[in-house]
């Protein structure tokens, strides 16, 4: 595919890349009943101008708490929903900008998708052999029966499940191992990156351990970048290379994992650090976090999160705070930080 | 052995002799078409006044099974198959159903993972709250309602006296939760079961419920069954921790010392593959397979086809909880000599 019109510029090493990435849900009533009421429409803000970038073989983690658009975000980089703004360039190549359908299809082969639910993303009227050879299918990848097998059997081996599974139905599996088939699926198209949202929320702990396992051990193997999307602030501190923190559809702090756990600067980071109910403090008094996630229908002014901030100034209720560098190397949207007035807090506790 | 931690103890003197609950060698079994399964398989345990008792596991662990046979709600067919129940001294297994009716809510409230099944969508709150105020003492209705709005604030509900004719749906999901934990102990009860309080709750929120759980009961002098699969709700919260593996109670001790030095392979597997944020490691620990369905659960320990230290005994002999230096867990390498000879201890 060389050659293109739109393969632009890109920093070398760079696989994706978002600018002002936004998506709009338009949740008003029915046209009706709003033009009679005289209404304006309602739009929920689910991911509000949030701009990345992934290298080559690396973890971006997305998380935050329900709400936040981090599930948004998976969703428009595979494609499921369409950018209301903003850009999204995949190995320098502008995903807005393909027409043609052959170039789609090769832009599409090249990532994939994982579920959350293992349970609701597996066709359960197919054999596993079907589910993992779509993909194989519709990017015609392999041809003939034999072949075709082949490629299925080492796809289970690869994801830690014995080639026979192949003739068995989903219901036949736990949910840990129907995991692996979801991964096996999103492995049979050769890709090269993989949008993890959530893949492992609905699994118990000791499962969820062999699925982190495998998952790293699958991108040292194929050299496969990965976004993750997550609430578990555990699971990303295990997982992710890089790690973004979103609140209410925008980026709070954005920046290396280790910065992230050691020195968060965002209130809203620190905030969700303190609440992870810890292994090895037992017994240990913290102070709980007051307030919860704002209506997004109905954000609040300036910085999203100044209501629940104990650094809140007037700045904060009046103007959006921008990504900036922070004294950690991270990208912080806070005007606390900015201002140099953490450590200070006015007008409540911390 | 006295495993409790005296922080923990309240004032109340004379009863700390009786645990609030003591459950002995229960069993709940589900006769299915094709066999009886066994959910909980011999289960021992008791909780001291005012202490809170963590239960830990895995989905299909019988954690959950254990509090619902606690509190009488057993769906049919599932049955206590042996063994007792004793609240304070008193059998409550096999009570008549309008005797467990008195008993739960007075005796022993209840805190469920989603707090919209625990509450009634056609009533406010209040009178929720009033209504089963009056069911279990005997007051006026405005005297009742007062006390409705004292517990909503100390709840942490803001604007209480405004906030009591409001009914769930005009709650969100933290305060909802805080309505429920109002809901529990408004007739004082002495044991509070919470099945997963805060398993659907965000972690902002979940921190403040944890923190308002164990303060509420500790005011109202409660004792608490904990049930959850999240290990860390359980460090923050519990006294001690009982961790369960397919039916069977495994390990149970100090909730420090069970985190920090697990002596069951299954509790050591286990705490290792958590991830903390504390500390980064390459690799978690991976107990490699799933618990067993109920309808496999292997001879001898339950454990031991996934155990990395298994040997002879485990296959055919199941272990009891034997005493360790800080607890008790079922399992050979605790159990004294086996009685097969000549098997070396690995």
């Amino acid at each position: 595919m060389s050659g293109q019109p739109n393969r632009a510029m890109s920093a070398p090493g760079l696989l994706i890349e978002t600018r002002d990435l936004a998506h709009y849900f338009d949740v008003s009533r029915p046209w009706l009943a709003r033009v009679l009421d005289g209404q304006p429409r309602t739009l929920l803000r689910a991911v509000d101008g949030i701009s990345f970038e992934i290298r080559r073989g690396e973890t971006l983690a997305l998380v935050g708490e329900s709400g936040c658009g981090k599930s948004t975000v998976a969703r428009l980089l595979v494609g499921l929903y369409t950018p209301t703004r903003g850009m999204i360039r995949f190995d320098g190549i502008e995903l807005a900008g393909l027409r043609a359908r052959a170039e789609i299809a090769a832009v599409r082969r090249r990532f994939q998708m994982i579920f959350q639910d293992p349970y609701a993303s597996l066709n359960p009227r197919w054999r596993v052999k079907e589910i993992i050879a779509e993909p194989i299918r519709a990017h015609r990848l392999v041809s003939g029966a034999g072949p075709l097998r082949a490629r299925v059997e080492a796809l289970l081996r690869q994801v830690g499940l014995a080639p026979a599974d192949a003739d068995k139905y989903p219901h036949e599996f736990s949910g840990g191992q129907r995991q692996r088939i979801s991964i096996a699926r999103a492995l049979s198209s050769n890709p090269e990156f993989l949008v993890c949202d959530e893949p492992t929320s609905a699994l118990d702990v000791s499962v969820q351990a062999q699925i982190l396992n495998l998952m790293k051990d699958l991108q040292r193997e194929f050299g496969l970048t990965y976004l993750f999307i997550s609430h578990n602030l555990a699971v990303v501190h295990h997982i992710a290379d890089r790690v973004g923190v979103m609140y209410l559809g925008r980026l709070a702090e954005l920046g290396s994992a280790h910065e992230i756990f050691i020195r968060p600067q965002h209130p809203y980071t620190r905030m969700l650090l303190d609440a992870i109910p810890d292994l090895e403090a037992t017994g240990e008094r913290r102070t709980p976090v007051a307030g919860e996630v704002p209506n997004p229908l109905d954000p609040p002014t300036g910085c999203a999160f100044h209501p629940r901030c104990p650094w809140a100034t007037d700045r904060c209720r009046s103007e959006r705070p921008e990504p900036l560098a922070a004294p950690n190397a991270t990208l912080t949207a806070c005007h606390a930080v900015e201002e140099r007035r953490l450590d200070r807090p006015e007008g409540g506790t911390p | 052995m006295n495993m409790t931690l005296q922080s923990t103890r309240v004032e109340s003197s004379g009863v700390t002799t009786t645990p609030v609950l003591r459950i002995e060698d229960l069993a709940v079994e589900f006769p299915t078409r094709r066999g009886v399964l066994t959910a909980v398989d011999g289960v021992s345990l008791h909780i001291d006044p005012g202490e809170v008792l963590g239960v830990v596991g895995e989905s299909g662990a019988g954690k959950s099974i254990t509090g619902t046979a606690v509190i009488g709600l057993l769906e049919p067919p599932g049955r206590i198959a042996r063994g007792r129940i004793l609240l304070c001294g008193e059998r409550i297994d096999g009570l008549p159903e309008d005797a467990l009716r008195r008993i739960r809510g007075r005796r022993i409230g209840a805190v469920f993972q989603d707090p919209l099944t625990s509450l009634n969508p056609l009533y406010t709150v209040g009178q929720q709250l009033v209504e089963t105020i009056r069911t279990h003492a005997d007051v006026p209705p405005s005297e009742a309602r007062r006390h409705a709005v004292q517990l909503l604030q100390e709840v942490g509900i803001t604007a209480a006296e405004r906030r009591i004719d409001h009914y769930p749906h005009q709650f969100s999901g933290g305060m909802r939760q805080r309505v429920v934990i109002a809901l529990a102990l408004c007739a004082n009860p002495e044991l509070v079961i919470a099945d997963e309080p805060t398993t659907a709750l965000d972690v902002s929120i979940q921190a403040q419920i944890i923190t308002l759980l164990k303060r509420m009961c500790r005011d109202h002098g409660a004792a608490v069954l904990l049930i959850t699969h999240d290990m860390g709700v359980i460090a923050e919260t519990a006294d001690r921790v009982a961790v369960m593996y397919a039916g069977r109670l495994v390990e149970i001790g100090p909730v420090r010392d069970v985190i920090r030095q697990p002596r069951h392979p299954y509790t050591i597997g286990l705490m290792g593959s958590i991830p903390t944020v504390r500390r980064r490691v390459s690799r978690l620990v991976q107990i490699d397979g799933a618990m067993p369905r109920l309808n496999e659960i292997p001879p001898g320990c339950a454990f031991h086809p996934r155990c990395p230290r298994v040997f002879d005994p485990c296959r055919t002999l199941r272990p009891d909880l034997t005493p360790t230096d800080h607890g008790a867990a079922a399992c050979w390498l605790f159990g004294g000599p086996p009685p097969s000879p000549g098997e070396a201890r690995s």
